[in-house]
């Protein structure tokens, strides 16, 4: 059976390209059993939506940002 | 057709004068460019760069601004003109990178997934990737974008940059293989070992700030 190392990895590599009808098959049965990837999955969809509000400006408040010490009236 | 209103995005029939006033609000157009700045810099790593492609998007934004009528609609076009001039600065910047100023270092790697994974490939226990649909679920809050930020920056400089022209930039794999004169596996495995840290990151610094104590040296 397939461990969790290369779960994982088919889990992020799913994000890039297509998977094999073999490598789906056996992805699908480790996810079925195993918890913690089953929660890795998912979060691979989480990262990447939080990536795209990222690119949206969504994260990028000024405040954080180092060269902002500067005065707010 | 000056007039190329951009599909889909902010409410078009909203009418006059509201573009305007948004850009009368130089607060709000202060802090827009900050944002975009910080943005294009995490990714050009040049500052000149980062501010001309600033200075375009936003010039390019501005002159179809009337048909934003919100400012977060606007900030979300000016940002997505921002991506592009950022994909257009990286697809023709020369690529002299040399693959091993790009590299990521081996033994680093082992160490980080062997303190991951045991010897039969399954997850240590304190680090088994836990259900994120808890109360800090769904939260993008000011707080949780600096946990983000802190993530981000504390990824390997490969991993960093691949992941950013892959999740921020959206460019398809064979693109990014092509500029950075990757192999597609070696893609892969960046991508995986940037995801790996980053959501161990978020995990510890946002979802389950407890598990982070447990976890035995
Ligand atoms: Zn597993």
């Amino acid at each position: 059976m397939m461990d969790c190392k290369q779960a994982t990895r088919l889990l992020s590599e799913q994000q890039d390209r297509n998977l094999s009808r073999r490598e789906k098959f056996a992805l699908k049965f480790h996810v079925f059993m195993c918890k913690a990837c089953r929660n890795f999955g998912q979060q691979m969809g989480t990262l990447r939506d939080l990536a795209r509000s990222y690119a949206k400006g969504e994260g990028n408040t000024p405040r954080q940002s180092e060269d902002s010490n500067s005065n707010d009236k | 057709m000056t007039e190329s209103v951009p599909v889909g995005r902010g409410g078009m029939e909203a009418g006059r004068a509201s573009g305007a006033q948004t850009l009368q609000d130089t607060q709000f157009l202060t802090e827009l460019r900050q944002q975009m700045l910080k943005f294009a810099r995490l990714q050009l790593r040049d500052d000149d760069q980062a501010e001309d492609a600033v200075q375009e998007a936003l010039a390019g934004a501005l002159k179809n601004a009337d048909s934003f009528k919100r400012q977060a609609a606007l900030r979300t076009w000016v940002f997505s003109i921002l991506k592009y001039k950022i994909a257009d600065i990286l697809r023709y910047r020369q690529r002299v990178i040399a693959t091993s100023e790009l590299g990521d270092d081996e033994h680093r790697e082992q160490a980080f997934m062997d303190g991951l994974f045991d010897s039969g490939g399954h997850w240590h226990k304190a680090e088994r990737p836990s259900s994120w649909s808890g109360p800090q679920g769904g939260v993008h809050s000011d707080h949780f974008w600096r946990v983000f930020d802190a993530c981000l920056n504390g990824l390997p400089e490969k991993q960093a940059r691949v992941f950013m022209m892959r999740e921020f930039i959206e460019l398809e794999s064979e693109e990014i293989c092509e500029q950075l004169t990757l192999s597609t596996s070696n893609l892969h495995v960046t991508l995986y070992r940037a995801r790996l840290r980053l959501r161990a990151c978020l995990e510890n610094g946002w979802f389950e700030p407890s598990k982070a104590e447990e976890v035995t040296p």
